[in-house]
């Protein structure tokens, strides 16, 4: 096995200094409902597919995240967007308008954790300066890309998750204030076998698994030093499967434990095991989890972005459903 | 845990659709839809007094199709679908259903390789094993 180290100091701690985020009115009404930037009465927001209003979301959060640091686009190095779709269309689209240059990333629902990695990255190198962090999901544009028609007449089993209807943005810099960057662990693609479409926190529980162990192995931190250990999208089942792998490991997490998905909408919302896509954890860091931090309600977080690597075809050519999580761990301002 | 002992933990411990609750409104849903139909087919047989008796089963077939394709394109099929699952389903409504929602779905991609391409993306199988098995059928009613 691989015994490379995937756990990464960054030196310079490169700052978050603002984000914003875009959602739709299912997450509008969830449990973080008043913590969201901007909240859309209409999920086509005035366009004409799902997925360009999906694009328009990174757009306006892109814009939102800007104006709130004070910077302009023209002061931006590098755009790092991706999304759930194909060709990631809503990231490509929104970066039409942007003018940077750009980076565009696929990790599934991982992607945010993926767009801060590789920017922190960069910005630690001291070639790049100022980079914005985006992505996106839309229920509407990700049903017809993994499941079936909005009009089709089925039921949901009780494993299955809710696609974020958001997008976020996140704008990075080598200095200035704000939540910083201080460790970073690249995920391996994990796969254990889970074949269940509709049972995404099981087949990526075992990959946050690994990343988590991964991170307090090499990095030399303990959970008790957390305030906060959140993943991306495993949902309240895949959060439990984690906790259960974690504890034959000997890493007890459970103090500190919750889940982007599992905590963006109301039991009574029906969305069973919680929310998933690209913009979940996304938007649930930049609106709940960085502002609790600026507060200083929260002084150390890792974020544990999680994402499932199956394709439309895959299941249906027999293939098992690969995971992947990235670990980030933020430090609130001194 | 090993990959053989998790995928048998996930299996042992994940959540399963409760059964009472899923099997009874299926149940009288589906009861329902077919007492519509019987409704409509005793309706139709008093009022079309010339017609055969099967005449009368394409008719109400007829009227119960479009009013499945109607309910799914009021935006209601589906919430009876989440409630009812198999129930709505398996009736003929179900089957409107199942070809009028692709093609609201890919409206915005035309009407050529939108629409009409997609409208039997879940419906085509169910069509092609129909026909296929019907004229195996008719085949061997043939030589019986």
């Amino acid at each position: 096995m691989n015994k490379r180290k995937r756990t990464f100091e960054l030196k310079t701690k490169p700052k978050i200094l603002s984000g914003y985020t875009v959602v739709g009115p299912k997450e509008g009404d969830g449990a973080l409902g008043e913590y969201f930037d901007k909240v859309l009465t209409d999920d086509l927001f005035g366009e004409k597919t799902y997925e360009l209003a999906e694009s328009k979301m990174q757009q306006e959060a892109v814009k939102g995240a800007l104006k709130r640091s004070g910077i302009s686009k023209e002061e931006i190095d590098l755009t790092v967007s991706g999304d759930l779709l194909n060709q990631i269309y809503a990231s490509c689209f929104a970066a039409r308008e942007l003018e940077t240059a750009f980076l565009g990333l696929y990790g599934a629902c991982s992607t945010f954790g993926e767009s801060l990695i590789v920017a922190s990255l960069l910005i630690n190198t001291g070639m790049i300066e100022k980079c914005c962090c985006s992505t996106s999901s839309h229920f509407s544009s990700a049903e017809r890309q993994y499941r079936y028609p909005l009009e089709l007449g089925n039921q949901r089993p009780p494993t299955s998750q809710w696609t974020v209807t958001g997008a976020g943005a996140s704008i990075l810099s080598a200095d200035g204030d704000g939540v910083s960057i201080d460790k970073v662990t690249i995920g391996r693609v994990i796969d254990f076998g889970i074949d269940d479409v509709n049972n995404m926190g099981a087949a990526m529980a075992p990959a946050a698994a690994d990343t988590i162990s991964a991170f307090f192995g090499e990095s030399g931190e303990k959970p008790e030093d957390f305030d906060m250990i959140v993943t991306g999208d495993l949902g309240r089942y895949g959060g439990e499967l984690l906790l259960k792998l974690l504890y034959e490991k000997n890493i007890n997490i459970s103090k500190v434990y919750h889940d982007c998905g599992a905590m963006i909408y109301k039991p009574e919302q029906q969305t069973y095991q919680g929310g998933s896509g690209a913009g979940c954890c996304n938007v649930v860091f930049n609106a709940f989890i960085a502002n609790k931090m600026l507060k200083k309600e929260l002084k150390k977080v890792l974020l544990v972005p999680t994402g499932a690597l199956l394709s439309k075809d895959s299941p249906l050519q027999g293939q098992t459903i690969p995971g992947i999580a990235h670990a980030i761990s933020f430090r609130a301002p001194e | 845990m090993d990959k053989e002992q998790y995928k048998q933990y996930v299996k042992d411990t994940a959540p399963r659709s409760p059964e009472v609750r899923t099997l009874l409104p299926a149940f009288f849903v589906g009861g329902l839809i077919c007492a519509i139909g019987q409704a409509i087919s005793d309706l139709l047989s008093l009022w079309l007094k010339d017609f055969e008796k099967d005449q009368i089963a394409a008719l109400t077939s007829a009227i119960l199709i479009f009013l499945g394709a109607l309910l799914t394109g009021l935006g209601v099929y589906d919430k009876i679908g989440k409630f009812a699952g198999g129930g709505s389903i398996v009736p003929i409504t179900g089957f409107a259903n199942s070809i009028v929602s692709p093609a609201m779905e890919y409206n915005r991609e035309g009407i050529f390789f939108g629409v009409c391409a997609k409208m039997f993306t879940i419906a085509g199988p169910i069509i092609v094993i129909g026909i296929a098995v019907s004229v195996l059928v008719g085949i061997i009613g043939m030589f019986l």
